[in-house]
This record gives C-alpha cells, structure tokens and sequence, in this order.
C-alpha cells in the first residue's frame, strides 16, 4: 500500500471535474455547498472580496474553522496557504485537508518561490495566468491548476483570459515544430519535458478548473465552454442574495455547460448577483493575479 | 454495442476513453432521454453527494432503476458503487438501491490516506490489478446473492457482482489495464 503518489493526487482532481468547488466561511456555508452539489469546499476564514476589503496581510485560516468545516461536510475540504510558506503547507496537511490551494488570494511569503510540492503527500492546487505559468507550478509538483481570473471581484473577464491564454498555448504547442520545442521551453519559462508531453497528448497533464470572478451559472458554463475542467466559485455565492438557490443553478449549470435551455432555466429568479468590480478601476498593486510568477 | 457514461460529475471522460480503447461505442448521459437504446450503463467516480443530487434533479433515478430491473448492466466505480448500494450511513446521499451491498463513504480517512495497491482479482485471470483507492469506500456488508470479486489483504472487500450489476470501491478508469472494462464488457455480451 503506497499513499500520496502522484497517481493518487492528480487522481483526486480528476474525480472533481464536471463539479464546483464552493469558498465557505462557516459550517452553515459548508452544509448549504454540500446540500446545494458542491464537489467541495474551500475553507476560508474571510471570501476574496473581504480579503480584498479588509487589505492588510491575509494569512492561512485559524485551523479551528478548518476543522470544524471538515467535521461539518463529507465532500472534500481544501484551504489556503501562502505562495512559498512551506509551513502553512505543513500544518495543513497535519490537520488533514485534502487538497492545499497554494494561493495569491493570500499575501506571498516568498516573491521569488514557490513550494516544493513533490515533497507533500497531501495534494495542490496553483493558480496561473498562462501555459508557461501552469507548467512552473506542475513542475514542482502542483497536482491540480486553476486560472487565477481576479478573485473577489465577480468579474469573469479575468477568468476568460486567463482560461484562453492556457488553451492558446496548448495549440501553439501542439503545431510547433519538434525542433523548436526547447526554444519554446525557455521562452515560455516551464520545464522541457512538460512542453513535449503537451506536444504530444495535446492536453495538460492535470486537471484544471477556472477560478477568480465567476458570479453567475452563465459564468460558471462560459469557463466550461472555453476548456474548464470544472469551476471554483469564491464570493460568487456567499455575498449574494440567495445563496442557497444560487448555488444550486451554478451546480447545474456546470453540469449542464452546452445545454443552453438548462442554463437559461436554472439563471431564473437567482435574486442579487454579488456587486462587481471593474478590474480598470482597481489600482494595479491591488491586484491578485500578478502574485506568483 | 452501445455504453453510456453518467456524467453528472465526476471522472466520466476516463471512462469514455477506455470504452473507445475496447472499440466500444460510449456516450455522456446527462438527461432521461440519452439513457434510451443502452446496451450497458457506468457510474463514474466523482463525489457521489454531487453525482446523487444531479440524477435527483433530473429525473436519472428513477428511470435507471427501471432500466436495472429490466435488466441493463450497470457498472459503479468509487462514487458509483456508493450509488448502485442498497445503504449508506451518510444521508447525503440517495443510494439506488440496486446492490445487496452496504457501503461505508471514505471509509480509509483522508485524502493523505488514500492509496494504490496490487490486488488479486481472481476473476480477471492471475495477473495482480492495480488499485488506485481515493477517499475510497468499502462494501461493510453483502448479502448471499452477492458475489466478492475482491478483498484486500486485511479482508476488507473492495469489489463485487450481482447478476448484471458490477461494483468496485477503486478506480479502473485511471489505469492503462483495460481487465475491469474487459469484464463488464462480457457482461454486457453476455459472454
């Protein structure tokens, strides 16, 4: 019997596509995300867009709510740690979450690296911005990816771009020439045996979910349509009027990404959407995504 | 020779790429209505909370157990098992009711626990099968009807058939060994 294999962790991901991954807060938000289909939560002591309000330095939450949280629900239980702060890494995978989301929605630890993931048992998920960046963080062993989009915002524009420059680079790698290859490599930043396996397959080598600015069951079927594994839903549901139905209808939608009479059905009577942010009227140190590298 | 694939949640995509490995015909089946003209039916692994609550919403219950009692094979892997299951504890989760067997839901902990091993699976000849176990259950409790496929080395069974119905607590969609798929396959042919 051998536990925390690769096989193992990138297992659990494959096992959460097709669902939706809900921030909660407290237990009631948990049992409403696991009533409402959630594939599983996030535990949180504050969704981005407090995190963005509150400003100051956001940290790994109090363990307590991580445990109760885990307690709570029977889905799956992920948290946050800092980008680079190995320790944060190591107590959470001594209180047994289940997935650790190596984070830029939290303050960096480290601006120039990140965890050495390899060296976990408990699996990771990294954000990213583009090919080059979902390859770094592999390479060091993130076991699962997620566009970054711009968290707290409910702003899905982010989340497009991001989800289009991953699947442009897909394509670009799968038409480049073998012998350009580690030209492509060095440019691109990300380890040479990752762009030749996705030369070859055509796909990342792990699975991805979009993330940062879905708001909306139209949001959370746009990020499928453009190539999502599945979607993390941050303050999309738990800052707007009713939570508890909205995340129903984005459960649905994400299930039923291509059906458009489904998606318009389950988009009825959802109440308020959590107030959106224009990311041009963010300043540019405000924001989240450029965190990492 | 026609296979569906729920694909409410989870690792359905797995499956479908190890049907059309076997030259088998295979679709998604997300809606009543795809479930018609089914020579056989797989419950994928995934959260079996999320996969249960979609097959309430739309309708998939009940018409998979008509299709059941009349006979479709039905494969469950992980989260499948849990749903083909007479019981579970968790009632989080609406079992089919199809399967003389109780499972228990993430029965060997966590994530940290979950685990690959080499199993004896007699039925698909001597060579060891890889099980890959991800917040796996176990089946607690079967009835005479209820044919074990597998156990592991501590007793705990971990695969099991009635009649048309097949159902293992580990992951055969994430090995390149084709044996499991082979032998529902059979199933279904009748063979």
């Amino acid at each position: 019997m051998e536990t925390g294999t690769w096989k193992v962790k990138t297992g659990l991901a494959q096992m959460l596509k097709g669902g939706v991954i809900m921030d909660v807060v407290t237990l009631e938000h948990a049992k409403t995300a696991e009533v409402a289909g959630a594939c599983a939560v996030m535990a949180l002591e504050r969704v981005p867009a407090d995190i963005r309000a509150a400003g100051g330095v956001a940290r790994m939450a109090d363990p307590t709510i991580i445990e109760a949280i885990m307690k709570a629900v029977s889905i799956p239980v992920m948290a946050k740690c800092r980008i680079g702060h190995f320790v944060e890494a190591q107590a959470l995978q001594a209180l047994g979450v289940d997935y650790v989301d190596e984070s830029e929605v939290l303050t960096p630890a480290d601006e120039s690296h990140h965890i050495w993931k390899h060296g976990f048992k408990v699996p990771f998920v990294c954000g990213c911005r583009d090919l080059g960046e979902a390859l770094r963080r592999i390479g060091e062993g993130a076991a699962m990816i997620r566009t970054k989009g711009e968290a707290g915002t409910g702003n899905i524009v982010e989340a497009v771009r991001h989800m289009r420059a991953v699947m442009d680079g897909i394509r670009k790698l799968v038409s480049t020439p073998e012998e350009e290859l580690m030209a492509q490599a060095k440019e691109m930043g990300a380890p040479f045996e990752l762009v030749a396996e996705i030369h070859k397959t055509g796909k990342l080598p792990v699975v991805n979910f979009a993330a940062g600015g879905v708001a909306t069951p139209t949001d959370a079927a746009l990020m499928m349509q453009l190539g999502a594994d599945g979607v993390f839903v941050g303050s999309g549901i738990f800052k707007s009027s009713n939570p508890e139905v909205r995340a129903r209808a984005i459960v649905r939608a994400t299930t039923h990404f291509r059906d458009p009479e489904i998606i318009a059905e389950v988009s009825k009577n959802l109440g308020e959407a959590m107030p959106g942010l224009d990311i041009k009227q963010i300043p540019a140190e405000e924001l989240l995504a450029p965190r990492g590298w | 020779m026609r296979i569906g694939v729920l694909a409410a949640q989870g690792a359905f995509v797995e499956h479908i790429a190890r049907l059309c490995r076997l030259e088998v015909e295979a679709l998604a089946v997300r809606l009543p209505h795809e479930l018609a003209s089914l020579d056989g039916l797989i419950i994928p692994g995934g959260e079996s909370t999320a996969i249960s609550k979609l097959m309430l919403d739309y309708n998939l219950t009940g018409e998979i157990r008509n299709l059941a009692k009349n006979g479709l094979p039905i494969l469950g892997t992980c989260a499948g098992m849990i749903i083909l299951a007479n019981a579970t504890p968790d009632l989080e989760v609406e079992p089919l009711g199809l399967m003389n067997i109780m499972v228990r839901r993430n029965a060997f902990g966590r994530q940290i626990d979950s685990f690959e091993t080499e199993l004896s699976i007699p039925v698909l000849g001597k060579k060891p099968f890889t099980g890959i176990f991800i917040r796996a259950p176990i089946i607690e409790q079967a009835t005479s009807e209820v044919e074990i496929l597998a156990k592991l080395a501590d007793g705990t069974s971990v695969a099991a058939r009635q009649g048309k119905l097949l159902a293992c607590a580990f992951h055969p969609e994430l090995t390149d060994d084709l044996r499991f798929h082979q032998y529902f396959i059979g199933i279904v042919t009748g063979n």
